[in-house]
């Protein structure tokens, strides 16, 4: 395997070619882990610029119902923190894109955090973001992370103060993940106008890289966020429905994700006509 | 914001991003509230004559009599609705007005919490939607319909566990959603600051009312305070007078399910781990991974896999101490009270009444000054209860 790709590779890189980052995410071992494992290749195969990855949590209180349901078939399939971590090293060993986890604070907290962040490192992962720990309640933890060359990666949304954001956008490395709606993951047909305002000022208050995500569902609004000045989309929900409706049909799922996702990288590549003129 | 809400360690603000504005906006209506003349007025009131207050400290002479102990029983069950749960829910509703907020949430697992929050919507005019789990609402139907007629809407939760872990997980999640709108009144001395600080205060009357009475009838502060544990709120409501009287002891009594060493207990405290549950780090019902159990307890108030982190940090400081009764053992409790008494308590009360029990058994403590925290009364558990003991 040659060296790991950073954040900061990977969205210069896309940068270079004009392109915004398609990051695609899915719960480990949903519907279990071998089908899960092939749904990740088939991400990183089909135009994925990096990998979101997230543990099942029993009481995922950010999530909307159709991760709820991800992680249920995901624990019900017998995934466990450890396994996750094995999970993870399956997908390194396939890819060198950027691979980022996506975890509440009580896993961490139960394996103790300089355990779980050394494994994190060991699997081959270049950050977490943990869904409930905001940065009153983060601790030592930035230095767990930069112990074990951890990108730490925080969460921007609308309701973040500008005085929040100055505070977030100091702790946070690799990327920003900018909250696209008010509310909880999960598809959605519309974005909100107050998406592409987040986004703009989210910029004039940071230099990293941003990923917008919750309620990306469409290649348009993978296009407006980009135009607003976003550098990538982070896509879940609507990805995970495609795997919940064709659970039956391994093959037929693996094809739709595939075709799902070269459109939504397509769409990466073509920010909208006013915006380039 | 102004405090991190820390007891010890536990305690905390563990939420997304996204509430903690939220959090900060509530904390600061709080702070401001809490001294204010019109609210106070407006909110004693309420608590005076809407919901009854203050409650009677009752000599249970009979129960004393029987288990040779001098028991004092502080009957928030006389409150309107049944239970101490009104207390809080006047509180922060009235809160949530002075806020300007246009609508309340709010979780409950045995309906009590959510009869005590519809009704302080129909009394504030403020449109307010339950959370149940859709067990919870096939075991207390009776409870649903309560809340339907004070106009309330319940809505079922039908992820995870389908109880009342859940439903705080979908109130929350609701909570994310609406922000601007809506207040989430949350019933227990749990969740992210300010929220168990918040309820705590909101809770204290009990306890200030019981130290006055007791000194009134006994010339001096009790040997024992005993209440149930759910989420807590009861008991720090009692407990926070005396906390400082070191002389006086603090119990708090866990449902214990069918027995606490199986996976079949609600007994957080007893026979739980330090984990992050709903916003606040105390203890925690869950697996070697921090998946969190599911809780059992035959009294549904108390069938909960977390509980609020201040009485995580009277464990560890061993200025409380916590306990856990069986199913079985408050089904006697429950008996006990209404056969010597003629008080049919909740099945969470009688937890503390079984308790009481075994603890008066024991030599050193015969004689002994006990008051226990009569939470709530029992009729929202006949149906339960006629079918688990028989009439
Ligand atoms: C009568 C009664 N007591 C106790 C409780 C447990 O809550 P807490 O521990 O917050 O007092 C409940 C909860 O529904 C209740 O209805």
């Amino acid at each position: 395997m040659c060296q790991i790709e950073s954040y900061q590779e990977m969205f210069e890189r896309v940068k270079e070619k004009g392109e915004g980052a398609f990051i695609p995410f899915i719960v480990v071992g949903d519907p279990d882990f071998e089908t899960s494992l092939e749904i990740v290749k088939t991400y990183a195969d089909s135009g994925a610029d990096a990998l979101e990855l997230g543990f099942p949590f029993s009481d995922p209180l950010a999530d909307g119902p159709t991760v709820q349901a991800a992680d249920k078939r995901s624990l019900s399939s017998g995934m466990t923190t450890k396994r996750g971590f094995e999970f993870i090293k399956c997908i390194r060993e396939y890819t060198n894109i950027p691979l980022g986890l996506l975890v509440y604070y009580n896993l961490i907290y139960k394996m103790g955090e300089d355990e779980f962040y050394k494994a994190a490192m060991e699997c081959g992962l270049n950050g977490i973001l943990v869904a409930d720990l905001p940065p009153e309640e983060v601790g030592i933890l930035l230095d767990t992370a930069d112990k074990y060359g951890l990108d730490q990666i925080f969460m921007a949304a609308q309701t973040t103060t500008n005085e929040r954001l100055e505070k977030i956008a100091e702790m946070c490395t690799g990327f920003l993940y900018v909250v696209a709606v008010m509310g909880v993951t999960g598809a959605r047909s519309e974005l909100a106008d107050a998406t592409v305002e987040l986004v703009s000022r989210v910029r004039c208050h940071s230099d990293l890289p941003l990923a917008v995500g919750f309620g990306i569902s469409h290649p348009e609004h993978i296009q407006n966020v980009l135009s607003a000045g976003s550098d990538g989309a982070i896509v879940a929900s609507a990805l995970l429905n495609i795997i919940e409706e064709n659970l039956e049909n391994k093959e037929v799922m693996l094809q739709k994700v595939g075709s799902f996702c070269r459109q939504l990288k397509e769409a990466t590549r073509h920010k909208k006509i006013e915006e380039l003129v | 914001m102004i405090s991190k809400g820390k007891f010890g360690k536990f305690g905390g603000v563990f939420v997304p991003e996204l509430l903690i504005p939220a959090l900060e906006e509530l904390e600061a209506a709080y702070l401001k509230y809490k001294d204010d003349d019109e609210f106070n007025n407006e909110l004693n009131y309420y608590l005076k004559e809407f919901a009854g207050r203050p409650t009677a400290l009752y000599h249970a002479e009979n129960l004393s009599k029987k288990l040779g102990c001098k028991i004092y029983l502080k009957r928030e069950d006389m409150l309107h609705t049944g239970a101490h749960k009104i207390n809080n829910t006047l509180a922060q509703g009235l809160l949530a007005k002075y806020m300007g907020k246009t609508r309340l949430i709010a979780e409950t697992g045995a309906g009590q919490h959510g009869i005590a929050t519809a009704v302080v919507g129909a009394l504030l005019g403020i449109p307010t939607e339950v959370y149940m789990g859709s067990e919870d609402v096939e075991r207390q139907k009776l409870n649903v319909f309560r809340m339907e007629l004070s106009n309330a809407a319940v809505l079922p939760v039908e992820s995870g566990s389908r109880t009342l872990k859940d439903a705080i997980n979908e109130a929350m999640r609701d909570w994310i959603t609406n922000l601007k709108t809506t207040h989430y009144l949350i019933g227990s001395t749990m969740g992210p600051h300010p929220y168990p600080t918040m309820v705590k205060y909101f809770q204290s009357i009990i306890g200030q009312e019981t130290k006055r009475q007791i000194m009134e009838k006994e010339g001096r502060l009790p040997d024992t305070i005993m209440a149930c544990v759910g989420g807590g709120s009861n008991a720090l409501g009692i407990f926070s007078e005396f906390i400082g009287d070191d002389e006086v002891e603090l119990v708090g009594v866990e449902g214990g399910g069918h027995d606490i060493k199986s996976h079949r207990t609600g007994a957080t405290l007893t026979m739980g781990t330090e984990g992050v549950l709903h916003g606040s780090l105390s203890y925690v019902l869950q697996n070697n991974d921090g998946q969190i159990n599911e809780a059992h307890s035959v009294s549904a108030g108390l069938d909960y896999p977390g509980v609020g982190p201040e009485h995580a940090y009277l464990k560890d400081t061993s200025r409380a101490c916590y306990d856990a009764v069986t199913d079985q053992e408050a089904l006697e409790g429950f008996r006990l009270l209404s056969k010597t008494e003629g008080i049919i308590p909740a099945l969470e009360s009688a937890h503390a009444i079984a308790y009481a029990k075994k603890y008066a058994e024991k030599k050193e403590n015969k004689g002994k000054i006990i008051i226990i925290n009569l939470s709530g009364r029992g009729d929202k558990d006949m149906d339960l209860v006629s079918r688990q003991i028989g009439g």
